[in-house]
Parts: C-alpha cells; sequence; structure tokens
C-alpha cells in the first residue's frame, strides 16, 4: 500500500505485545529488514487491528502513538484510519494520558452516593465515569487498567479494592447470586460446578446435546430447535432455527457462526454470569451452530470489560480444543471447526450485530444497512448465524432434551437479593422481586429490558416475549424504590445514548444530543414533552439501528408515568 | 528476449496473472502507469512477490517482500532455480521440448543451496524457498524487472538468470506468462526497434547479417559496417583514448546522467567538438560547441512511439514549437544536405513506411492501421496480421517453432565496488515518483512530494553517524564526493543507503557512482556504490 506511516519507533514492549498477538494467528512472517509481508495477506489480517490494540493497552495502558504505528506497519493499515477505530473505543486511551485508569459506573443500577464517594477519592489519578459494567447484582462496579497486567474488574468497590487492584492484588472474582422460579434449565449447572472444569460439565450433562445432534443430523438439530420456540434472547427475538437454517442453506462462501456476547445493555449481567459459570455450555452451543450451519470458525465476540469472563471462556476454549471437542474431526464426527475469541472494547453499538462484524473486522464498530441480512451478507461477507450467549444455551438444553421455555432475568437495585434468576416466559414482575428476596422498601418503578427498555409500575404485567406492553428486551429488572431519584436516572439513560450513538446516522448523533437537551430543559421546568415526542419519533422512524430506534423508550415511559413531573422522583 | 529486445507479454495479461513477481523493480514510483496494470491483478487476487533491497514503494503493496543485498540477484535466482528442480517442481515437458542446455543449468546452479544463498543474499533460506514453490506451481506469473537488474557490471547475466526461471517452469510464452522489462519511458522500446543500438539495424536485425544489412544498403544507397559501433560506455573510453573526439548528442544529458560524472564531464569537455540537440539547454548542453533546439517529440510533432508490451501507437502534432525549436527529423535533414546528399523534404509517415518495407517486425502496421485500431503489437509481419499479444508461443508449439530457448547458466559475481572499512555502506540509486531521470523534463514544474537531492540512510547508520532528518553529510565514494542532506528512512536496514537520481544540481549523485559496465550489454554499475558517510560539522 502507499502508506505514509508514523515516525515514532515502538517501545520494545509495544513491539512485542504487537508480535505476539500476529504470531498467534500465525500471521508469522516479521517486518524484518529482511522479509516482510505486506499487500493483500497484510491486509486481509486487518481483523487482527482491535486485538493488536488490546495487547497494547494491556501491556502498557494506553495506544501510543509508537504502539499505532506499529500495528499500522505490520497490519498495512493507514495510521489515520487505526486512530479512527482506536479512538472509537472507550476502553482505549489514546495518545499519552495518564495510566492507571480508573473507570466508576455511575449507571443506572449502581449507588449514586458510592460513585461519588469513589471518584472524589481517585480524583487527580486519572478516573473517570462510566457506563453501566455489568456488575449490578453487585450494586456498583469500577474497572481499572494495569499496565502489564491489563483491565481489572472490581466488583463492589472500595477505595480499597480498587488500590489493591491496581496494585496486582485484587481477588477481582464476587460470583453472582443464581436462583430460579421453578426448576431451572439454562442456569442448571451455573454455581455447582466448577467452571473451569470440563469434567464436571460434561458429569453435568455437558455435550449431551452434541452427542444428540450427531445422531439426528443438522436437520433433526433444527426440528428440535424450532419446536422448543427457541428465540433470539439478545432483545429482538428472531427464531434461532430460522436462522441457523438460512446460513446452512446459503451457497457459498462457508459461513461463520458468531457468539454475541457483547452484553452491554445497562443492568443487565445474564451472560457474563453463564460465561463466568457455565462457560463450555457457549463452547457447546456455537459448535451445534456450526454443525448445523458447516460453519468452520465460530467467533466468540465479548464484551471489553468483562475480564474473568474472557479468563474463563479462553479456558473453556483451550481445554475443550485439547480433548477434542474443538478442532478437526470433533469426536470423530468428521466435523471441523474451532472458536476465536475476540474483545470488544467498550462501546455499546457493538451488540449490534453488523456493528459487531465490523468490530471483529477491524473496523469502527459501526452497524451497517440492512438489508443484506447477517444470514445472507455477515461477517467477512460471508452467510453468518449470529447468537447471543443465552440463545445459545437454550439451543443447547433444547438439544439435549433438559428444558425450555424459560428467561435468564437479572434483577438488580432495591430487592434483598439481587441475581440472575431463571424463570418460565410470563412469570411476572412482582414474582421476580420476590424471587429476589423482595423489595427493599416501596417500589417507585422498575425499569424492564435496560436502558434500551422502558419503565413500568404495573409490577404484575407478565414478562413474556410476545406481549407488545413490555417488551423484555435483555430481560434486566433494575428496580427502584421511593427514595430514588428518578430525574438522575432517567437523565443517565438519556446521557448514555448521546455517549453511545456511534455517530454514523443523523438522526441518532443529533437526536440523542437533542433528547438530552431537552430532557435537562424539562427537568428544569420548562415544558418539553412535546420536543421530545418529536425527537422520539425521529429517532425512532429514521435511525439505522436499534440504539437510535430504542434510544427514547425509557424516557418516552418515565414521562408517561409521570417520574419525572416535580417531585415525581420521590412519589 | 531470444533475439528480440522486448518484453513478451501485454500489459493486460499482468491483470488477471496468477502471480507477480517483481524484480529489481519499484515500478509503484517508476512506472506508475505500468503499476496501475499491476495493481488491478493484485486486486483480481495475484500472490506478489517483491524482490528488492529495500522495502520499496512497491514492495509495500506485494504480499511477500525478499530484501536481498544489491547485487547478489544471481545467487538468489540460482538458488530459487536450485529449490525448483530439487523440489521436483521442473516443467520437464516444456525443458524437454522447448530448450537447449539444461543439464548444464542444473549442473551450474547446484551449489546454490538455499543455506549459501541466505549467506550471500541475507534472504532467510525459507523466504527462497517460498518464492521458488510459488512461482513454480503458479498457473501463470509475470516476471517483471527493470534497472535493479540491468544496471550492474554483469546486467546481461542478472536478465539470464531470470529468464532461466521461465524456462525451467514454462512461465514464457503463454497468455499470463511471461518476462516483463518494464521500460523507464513512453518511447525507449521505440528507440530500441528503430536500431538505436550499436549492433543492431532497425527491427532488431544484426549489421553482422549481410542479408539484413545488404537491403539497407540498397535502400540507403550507402555501406553499413558489419562490425557493431560503441554503445555508450565504450564511446566515453574512446573519448578518453582521443579515439572519439566529435559527438553528437540527441535527447540526452550524459554530463549529469552517466556514472562516474567527473570523468564524464572530463571527456566531453576534452572532445574537439559537441552538438548537442535538445529541448532544453541542459547541463550537456552548457558543454557543447553547437546547441540545436529541438522540438518535443510529443504534441509538437509528427510520428510513433513504441511501449513495452511492443505497441507502436500513432503521436500527432498539436501545435508549433516554439521560437527556433525544430523538429529532429527537419534538422537531420538539413544537416543531411548541407554534407551533400539530397534528402526529400521529410515526411513522419514516409519514413514509417520506409522502416516497414525494411523491418519485417513492422510490416503490417500502416499508419491507417495505427489509428484505426489504436496501435498494434510487433511482429505484424503484414496488413492482416493482428500483431502478437504475447511473444514465444510457438515455443509451446507441436513440434515447436523456430529455434528452442537456451538456458544460459550464469555464475554469481558481487558489486566490483567492494565494501571496506574505508567505504563501508552500500549505496543504491532511484527514482522518485514526481520526477524523471535528470529532471530536465520534470524539475521545473512544481510538485508537493518533490524533496530535492537526499542521502537516505538506516536510523542505525543515521545513529552511528551522529545525524538526523536535514543534517548535511559528506558522502564519499572511490570516484568522488558530494555533499548532501539526510534523510532517515526506516524501511533501509543498517549498511544500505540510497540517492535519487533527479537533482544532479543539488546532489551531483553520478560523481560517486561506479561506470565500470557490463561487456554484454555496455550497462554501468549505477546500483552498487560503495561509500562513507561522514557528518559536516559546522564549524569545518
Amino acid at each position: 500500500m502507499d502508506l505514509r506511516h508514523l515516525d515514532t519507533p515502538p517501545s520494545d514492549l509495544e513491539r512485542d505485545a504487537v508480535d505476539r498477538v500476529l504470531d498467534d494467528a500465525g500471521f508469522t512472517a516479521p517486518s524484518g529488514d529482511r522479509t516482510a509481508v505486506g499487500g493483500r495477506t497484510a491486509a486481509a489480517r486487518r481483523d487482527l487491528l482491535l486485538p493488536s490494540f488490546h495487547a497494547l493497552n494491556d501491556a502498557v495502558g494506553r495506544i501510543t502513538e509508537g504502539g499505532l504505528g506499529y500495528a499500522c506497519e505490520r497490519l498495512t493499515v493507514p495510521p489515520a484510519e487505526a486512530y479512527g477505530v482506536a479512538t472509537f473505543y472507550d476502553l482505549f486511551a489514546v495518545g499519552d494520558a495518564e495510566a492507571p485508569i480508573v473507570r466508576i459506573c455511575d449507571d443506572v443500577g449502581c449507588d449514586p452516593g458510592t460513585v461519588e464517594d469513589l471518584i472524589d477519592a481517585f480524583e487527580g489519578v486519572g478516573v473517570e465515569r462510566c457506563a453501566c459494567l455489568g456488575h449490578c447484582d453487585a450494586g456498583g462496579a469500577a474497572l481499572v487498567t494495569v499496565p502489564g497486567r491489563g483491565i481489572v474488574e472490581v466488583p463492589a468497590p472500595t477505595v480499597e479494592r480498587i488500590e489493591a487492584a491496581i496494585a496486582g492484588n485484587v481477588d477481582g472474582t464476587t460470583r453472582t447470586h443464581t436462583g430460579s422460579v421453578g426448576d431451572p434449565v439454562l442456569l442448571a449447572r451455573a454455581g455447582s460446578v466448577d467452571p473451569a472444569s470440563l469434567d464436571d460439565y460434561l458429569e453435568g450433562g455437558g455435550y449431551r446435546a452434541l452427542t444428540e445432534a450427531a445422531s439426528v443430523g443438522p436437520e433433526g438439530v433444527l426440528d428440535l430447535i424450532a419446536d422448543a420456540g427457541i428465540k433470539g434472547r439478545g432483545g429482538a427475538g428472531f427464531p434461532t432455527a430460522a436462522k441457523w437454517a438460512a446460513v446452512a442453506r446459503a451457497q457459498s462462501p462457508v459461513g461463520y457462526v458468531v457468539c454475541n456476547a457483547d452484553e452491554s445493555e445497562p443492568g443487565t449481567f445474564k451472560d457474563r454470569t453463564i460465561l463466568e459459570q457455565d462457560p463450555y455450555a457457549v463452547v457447546e452451543g456455537l459448535t451445534l451452530a456450526a454443525l448445523v450451519t458447516g460453519a468452520k470458525r465460530g467467533f466468540i465476540y465479548l464484551r471489553g470489560e468483562y475480564a474473568t469472563a474472557h479468563d474463563r471462556i479462553r479456558h473453556a476454549v483451550g481445554k475443550a480444543r485439547a480433548r477434542g471437542y474443538l478442532g478437526t474431526d470433533i469426536l470423530g464426527s468428521g466435523l471441523d471447526f474451532d472458536i476465536e475469541i475476540r474483545r470488544g472494547a467498550g462501546a455499546y453499538v457493538c451488540g449490534e450485530e453488523t456493528a459487531l462484524f465490523n468490530s471483529i473486522e477491524g473496523f469502527r464498530g459501526e452497524p451497517r444497512a440492512k438489508p443484506p441480512f447477517p444470514t445472507v451478507e455477515g461477517l467477512f461477507g460471508a452467510p453468518t448465524v449470529i447468537n447471543n450467549v443465552e440463545t445459545l444455551v437454550g439451543a443447547v438444553a433444547a438439544v439435549a432434551g433438559t428444558g425450555t421455555g424459560t428467561k435468564l432475568f437479572p434483577v438488580s437495585g432495591a430487592v434483598h437479593r439481587p441475581g440472575l434468576y431463571e424463570a418460565p416466559l410470563g412469570t411476572t414482575v412482582a414474582e421476580l422481586i420476590a424471587a429476589a428476596g423482595g423489595a427493599k422498601g416501596e417500589v417507585r418503578s422498575v425499569l424492564v429490558g435496560g436502558a434500551a427498555g422502558r419503565f413500568i409500575d404495573d409490577l404484575d404485567a407478565p414478562l413474556d416475549d410476545t406481549a407488545s406492553d413490555v417488551p423484555l428486551g435483555s430481560g434486566a429488572v433494575v428496580v427502584f424504590d421511593r427514595n430514588t431519584d428518578m430525574a438522575r436516572v432517567v437523565r443517565r439513560i438519556a446521557r448514555f445514548f448521546r455517549d453511545e450513538s456511534c455517530g454514523q446516522c443523523v438522526p441518532c448523533r443529533i437526536g440523542t444530543v437533542r433528547q438530552l437537551e431537552a430532557l435537562d430543559r424539562h427537568l428544569a421546568g420548562s415544558d418539553e414533552r412535546s420536543l421530545l415526542d418529536d425527537v422520539s419519533a425521529v429517532l425512532r422512524d429514521a435511525s439505522i439501528c436499534g440504539l437510535g430506534q430504542l434510544a427514547s423508550e425509557a424516557v418516552q415511559s418515565a414521562l408517561d408515568l409521570g417520574l419525572l413531573e416535580r417531585g415525581g422522583g420521590r412519589g | 528476449m531470444f533475439g528480440a529486445g522486448g518484453g513478451t507479454s501485454s500489459y493486460e495479461e499482468i491483470e488477471t496473472t496468477d502471480l507477480i513477481l517483481l524484480w529489481g523493480t519499484n515500478a509503484r514510483v517508476a512506472h506508475p502507469i505500468f503499476f496501475h496494470h499491476i495493481l488491478k491483478g493484485i486486486d483480481n487476487g495475484a500472490v506478489t512477490y517483491a524482490v528488492d533491497p529495500r522495502r520499496s514503494e512497491s514492495a509495500a503493496w506485494a504480499d511477500h517482500w525478499l530484501g536481498l543485498d544489491v547485487g547478489t540477484d544471481i545467487a538468489l535466482a540460482n538458488a530459487v532455480g536450485r529449490e525448483i528442480i530439487a523440489a521436483g517442481l521442473v516443467n520437464d515437458e516444456f525443458v524437454e521440448r522447448a530448450t537447449t542446455g539444461f543439464d548444464d543449468y542444473r549442473r551450474a546452479v547446484d551449489p546454490y543451496t538455499l543455506e549459501r544463498a541466505e549467506a550471500i543474499t541475507g534472504v532467510p533460506a525459507a523466504a527462497i524457498r517460498d518464492l521458488a514453490h510459488a512461482y513454480a506451481t503458479a498457473g501463470t506469473a509475470q516476471l517483471c524487472w527493470t534497472l535493479g537488474i540491468t544496471e550492474h557490471h554483469n546486467g546481461s547475466d542478472n536478465v539470464f538468470s531470470l529468464i532461466n526461471l521461465s524456462l525451467l517452469t514454462g512461465h514464457i510464452g503463454r497468455y499470463g506468462s511471461g518476462l516483463v522489462p518494464i521500460r523507464g519511458q513512453n518511447n525507449v522500446q521505440g528507440g530500441g526497434d528503430m536500431g538505436a543500438l550499436p549492433n543492431k539495424l532497425p527491427g532488431f536485425q544484426d549489421v553482422a547479417d549481410d542479408t539484413a544489412r545488404s537491403a539497407f544498403e540498397r535502400r540507403w544507397g550507402t555501406t553499413i559496417p558489419s562490425e557493431p559501433g560503441w554503445h555508450i560506455s565504450a564511446m566515453f573510453e574512446a573519448m578518453e583514448r582521443r579515439d572519439l573526439r566529435a559527438l553528437y548528442i540527441i535527447g540526452e544529458n550524459p554530463a549529469q546522467s552517466e556514472a562516474n560524472a567527473t570523468a564524464v564531464r572530463a571527456a566531453l569537455g576534452g572532445l574537439d567538438h559537441l552538438v548537442v540537440q535538445d529541448l532544453f539547454f541542459t547541463a550537456t548542453a552548457e558543454l557543447a560547441d553547437v546547441v540545436l533546439p529541438a522540438a518535443a517529440g510529443w504534441a509538437e510533432t509528427e510520428g510513433t512511439f513504441t511501449s513495452s508490451e511492443r505497441r507502436v501507437q500513432r503521436v500527432r502534432k498539436a501545435v508549433e514549437p516554439p521560437g527556433e525549436a525544430r523538429d529532429d527529423m527537419v534538422i537531420l535533414t538539413d544537416l543531411a544536405r548541407r554534407f551533400g546528399h539530397d534528402w526529400p523534404d521529410p515526411d513522419a509517415e514516409a519514413v514509417w513506411d520506409e522502416l516497414r518495407s525494411l523491418s519485417p517486425i513492422h510490416a503490417g502496421m500502416s499508419y491507417r492501421r495505427l489509428e484505426d485500431e489504436g496501435g498494434l503489437q510487433w511482429p505484424c509481419r503484414d496488413e492482416n496480421d493482428p500483431g502478437d499479444r504475447f511473444l514465444h508461443g510457438r515455443l509451446w508449439k507441436d513440434p515447436i517453432e523456430g529455434p528452442r530457448a537456451p538456458f544460459v547458466p550464469v555464475e554469481y559475481r558481487p558489486p566490483l565496488d567492494e565494501l571496506t572499512d574505508e567505504y563501508p555502506i552500500r549505496l543504491t540509486t532511484g527514482r522518485h515518483l514526481d520526477s524523471y531521470n535528470t529532471g530536465v523534463q520534470s524539475g521545473r514544474f512544481h510538485s508537493p512530494r518533490r524533496t530535492g537531492g537526499t542521502i537516505d540512510l538506516s536510523s542505525h547508520d543515521a545513529a552511528t553517524i551522529g545525524v538526523t532528518d536535514g543534517d548535511r553529510v559528506r558522502v564519499t565514494s572511490r570516484r568522488g564526493t558530494v555533499t548532501a542532506p539526510v534523510t532517515v528512512d526506516r524501511r533501509l536496514r543498517q549498511g544500505l543507503a540510497f540517492m535519487p537520481i533527479h537533482y544532479p544540481d543539488e546532489v551531483d549523485v553520478n560523481v560517486l557512482t561506479n561506470d565500470e559496465w557490463d561487456p554484454k550489454a555496455g550497462t554501468a554499475e549505477f546500483k552498487a556504490t560503495a561509500i562513507r558517510v561522514e557528518r559536516i560539522d559546522s564549524w569545518t
């Protein structure tokens, strides 16, 4: 390529970090002074750009000019374009930002008092507020970037725990409580098996689905999944069997299967819990999808903030490979399939499936226009199945015959035992609150489905994927009591969408800003309802992806329920 | 190749070939139009290899770059050949039917093991092996080279070493497979075709060929020597011996373009009489007794150009030449008349038709056809001949037509300008995208990219010498010294330096270069000079 690269050389640490990523990916020929790989061969590995950035960020705590330039040289990416990619993601500090960087979640599920105390405590050492880190069950979370160690999660953070994390001595793992209404299906193993042990997984009924699949064949699997009524649990509810069948029947090229583990919906921690507590189920689910579709390669795109889940799933994939559950001729079935794990880097929009593809491919995570849909033209332009973690685990359960018809509900906020609860579809919010130990105080409102969901006040409304008045979304249930400052909560949601809009399409880029501005004026006493309604209509009708389309749902429902009326926050 | 000096393939073939091998050519900057055809090939999926001491702009486009030491091409090519043989990847049927000398070749390359080639060239054995296998197993392959191959004391041997590879694999004489020496200007090919070579008559007919020569003698009413004349390197030696004392230079700036410029200028200055005919008042014209201002070959005159794919195209006059400038043809005719010859008023088409009557490969190319058909590729032997898109298809005929193609075994010999402690750095020269040769034609136009004359050093060497971008250094070879500003180029490895040739008025690079020349082609060893580089401290 005709590229003018940066003059700043990388440090040895940075060079090694990038080289290791490329070596591990089989892109071995070094850019030495005697041989180099370039041209189309290098450009074809653009997908290694984001992993290279992660390696740089883990090694030195940020993306420096030298590190970025070196990754660009090896992968023949124009530095300006790579800068555009690096700055797209919140997890990367680009340039000479001070490390360590402490991020404190100040989102809807976290206690505002604690957040402010922590921010004060770390003033001056590079602290910033961030959106939901998916530890709402712990009542708060921090994320620390430590050069040499990478990203460290600190659930239920205190000043001491964060300082320990910076010093490298934290036990960052806290186990998310799990429970169920009725017999658990998706969470049958969670909490009762060692997530590192493949033998435990097998004893707990693991790989029964794949064995069954080998006997009934791809068509048989599709029938089982269709009969079980498995639908997408990322929020859209598309029938899974139809998705798999479309890719299975696509002529060429060979497709991919992708697990969407970029769980970033505020209030949601269901996929993290499965990945941390039952990771082999995700591996089996993706393998099942590969068996049906004929895909040879699968990807797990994992939310970048989920460091513990990353360790667990990486271990599980490695172990499964070592034991013949991944690789060539899996269990003597003739099936060749393997999984790569890719980490996101702090971009909510990458949970949108086509944005996720762009992110894996090494571009800014901006959604693509649809159609073509992923089953026709997905990852690397090939037909692609992309499923949420919960969906895949549901498919495994359906094929293994262990049960069906349940949904995962992450319950947090003003309840006595926050955690992840499995319950049959149709369970009411009140029943979930009861399962979670009951509400602390009087319930003012409940946010269902996260930031992209809606506030409800009818606790007896059933949560069902067919009911139109309460969209299930991610299943997140955040409970607010009468002491909650609802204006702060709703404003936080509006700010979230403003921050997370990728900026690609105008209605969303401008609309999310205008919504926040109008909301602020509204909260200050000026009646902006009509403008907020107009902005909402534009966002919903004209945005190209779900982010913009749903960016006004929570605000609108809060207005409808009168949560923002003067003094409304305290009822 | 095999008797006719021209690329065997058409440009379009590189757009659909399976493998492109760029050897000693930075076509991206030196042949930007041809490189657009290469880019189409890359876009269409051709695997691309670049063999070049530098990871040049062209090499950056290649899937694989092999960074050999300057002047070690034969060692690399012979090792590629040996590996193709050792791996059983020879196109046996083609070698058997269409070539001669394979056994000698095999014996000659046998000592060039991958390990030995690595020791000589610096390129890892695995990379050489990979190139050998890729080239041999490609369905079709285009092997392109330019002055990185020819501007050496053994430039012809370098070319033979590459031709041998094409014979070994049968990558010659088929659509998509061929040998492509890219020409540096729109009509370099045409110059050779028209007999501007000391041993050739127009149409690549040998002066020693009595039949061919007598045809020209009859047509021209004169006697033509059967002995080849001097090529340019021999001419300068003849000037030094005072055997050559008068020189008529048309459209060339040797005072700046030839190697060992100090000696060249002394030779030109020592002539009894020097005539220079050029568009511009060049450094060479400054030395002349008589300067004849010439019209531009494009826009101001009628005629033809011939491109690297042997395609003859018409060029038309659009404007009158400025001032006293006149068409070369008119100047030559006037001169002939002063010498007492009754030449008719010159007419481009008439001259062309005369050529057609004497050069069989051009016979079918009437002006009318050139216009109607958008140019024609030689050989084009009669009015019904469409011309050949590629040469040597005859080698694939069964039985083959014409003579077999010979393997020419060649041995690696290092550059003549040895690296020593006194001259530890290898200098190679080359080109920039926005400039042409000595800058006579391009220097007077503004370009935002133009850097001017520099010496590009590796970061290691720059650090050792204690200089950085913009610092001036003294560069000395066994033939002279120049000063130049430094550019640190991270693409260069330790011990390798690069200087562009375009800015002789600022940095007189050919004062440094070696005028030892290839006995077969007469081309000097511009590409391999031993130098030392010293910092110029402000107090000196």
